[in-house]
C-alpha cells in the first residue's frame, strides 16, 4: 500500500513537469494575445527544465555539494549534477529568448497598436 | 475547432512523453557508466570545489559557459537594437505611477541588503548552491525594486556597459591565461587551496564573480530598456 502510493508520487514528479510543459505549449498555440504567447513559451521552458532535473534524481541522494556535513555523514549517495548544470544553461538561454520575444512584442505593439494576433495581418496560421 | 485540434495534438505528445518516462523510471541510477562519477570524484580530489554543479559549469564545461554568456550578451544587444530610439526620445518612463512613502523608504532600506545577498551568492558559488548567474539575477532584482519605487531613478548605460565589458574581458582573459600557463583554454592555473574555504578552487571563484557582475549589468540594462519604452498610444 505504502509502496504503491510512493510509486504513484514518483511518477507525479514526471507528470507535473509534463503537464506544465503541455500547458505552456497550449498557451503558446491557442491564445490570441502576444503577451500570453510569450508567457506560454516561458512556462513550457520551465516544464522542460523540471523534467531534465527530475531525470537526474537518485533515490536517497543528496544535492551534489561536498559540504562539511556531507563529508562527516554516512549517506554517500548524490544526485546526478550533469542535468542540473545543463538546466542552468537552459534557463539562461530561456531568459534570452523571452527578453528578445518581449522586445519584438513591444515593437509590434508600437507599430500596430494592438496585441491581438487576429487583428495583425500576416500573423495568422 | 482549432482548440480541439491543439488539445488532441498535445494529448498525443503528452502520452508519448509519459510512456517514455514511465519506461525510464524515477530515482533509479540510469547512467551507470556516465560521466557523473568521474565529475564527482574530480571535483573533490583535483579541484577542491564543494559544489559539483559549479565545477561542471565553470571548469569542465567552461567554454560552454563562455558561449552562454555570449548568448546572453547577444540577447541584450538584440533587445537594445530592436527597441532602438533616438537619443532625445529617451528619458520618459512609460510605466508611471507614484509610490507611497512606505514603499520608497522600504525599498531604500532593502536595496543594500539585496545587493549584499547577491554578492554573497556569487562569491560563495563554489561552496553553496548558487553562483554567478543566480547572484547576478538577485542584484538585478534590487535595481528593479529601485526603478519601480522611484519615478526618476536612473541607471547610467555607460557604467553598465563598462562593468559588462570588464567582466567579459576578465572571463576571456582568464581563459587565455590558462592557455599560456597551462595546456588548454580555461585551464586552472592557480593553486586550488583547501576544500570548503572561500579561497579555493583556483580560477572558479574569479570567473563566477566576473559572471555575476556581467549578468547583473545585463539584466539591469534589460529592465531599464523595457521600463523606458515609450508607447505611441499611452506615452
Amino acid at each position: 500500500m505504502d509502496n504503491a502510493l510512493f510509486d504513484l508520487l514518483d511518477y507525479a514528479v514526471y507528470g507535473t513537469a509534463i503537464l506544465v510543459m503541455l500547458i505552456g505549449i497550449y498557451g503558446a498555440l491557442a491564445k490570441k494575445s502576444l503577451l500570453k504567447i510569450v508567457i506560454g513559451l516561458s512556462v513550457s521552458d520551465s516544464g522542460l527544465n523540471m523534467l531534465i532535473v527530475a531525470i537526474g534524481y537518485l533515490k536517497g541522494g543528496t544535492a551534489p555539494i561536498f559540504s562539511p556535513g556531507y563529508l562527516d555523514g554516512t549517506n554517500k549517495l548524490m544526485v546526478d549534477p550533469v542535468p542540473q548544470a545543463l538546466v542552468l544553461t537552459a534557463i539562461v538561454i530561456g531568459f534570452g529568448v523571452t527578453a528578445v520575444a518581449l522586445a519584438l512584442v513591444i515593437r509590434l505593439y508600437r507599430h500596430h497598436g494592438t496585441l491581438n494576433i487576429d487583428e495583425i495581418k500576416n500573423l495568422k496560421w | 475547432m482549432k482548440k480541439i485540434l491543439i488539445i488532441l495534438l498535445l494529448a498525443g505528445l503528452g502520452f508519448y512523453i509519459a510512456t517514455t518516462y514511465t519506461g525510464i523510471g524515477f530515482g533509479e541510477p540510469h547512467f551507470k557508466h556516465g560521466v557523473k562519477d568521474t565529475y564527482l570524484k574530480q571535483t573533490v580530489q583535483s579541484l577542491h570545489v564543494a559544489n559539483t554543479v559549479t565545477a561542471i559549469v565553470v571548469n569542465f564545461r567552461g567554454f560552454d559557459t563562455l558561449g552562454e554568456v555570449t548568448v546572453l550578451f547577444l540577447a541584450v544587444t538584440a533587445l537594445g537594437s530592436i527597441l532602438y530610439k533616438k537619443r532625445h526620445e529617451v528619458g520618459v518612463r512609460s510605466v508611471l505611477f507614484s509610490s507611497s512613502s512606505i514603499v520608497t523608504a522600504g525599498s531604500k532600506l532593502l536595496f543594500p541588503a539585496i545587493i549584499l545577498l547577491g554578492a554573497y551568492v556569487f562569491i560563495h558559488g563554489h561552496l553553496t548552491p548558487g553562483g554567478g548567474f543566480q547572484g547576478g539575477v538577485i542584484i538585478a532584482t534590487g535595481f528593479l525594486l529601485m526603478l519601480l519605487a522611484y519615478r526618476n531613478y536612473s541607471v547610467s548605460h555607460i557604467i553598465l556597459s563598462i562593468v559588462e565589458s570588464i567582466a567579459g574581458i576578465t572571463f576571456a582573459g582568464i581563459g587565455l591565461l590558462g592557455l599560456i600557463y597551462g595546456e588548454t583554454f580555461l585551464q586552472n592555473f592557480l593553486p586550488v587551496g583547501v576544500l570548503n574555504n572561500v579561497f579555493s578552487g583556483g580560477i572558479i571563484p574569479i570567473i563566477y564573480i566576473a559572471v555575476g557582475f556581467k549578468v547583473a549589468a545585463e539584466l539591469t540594462g534589460v529592465i531599464y530598456t523595457i521600463l523606458h519604452e515609450k508607447g505611441e498610444s499611452n506615452g
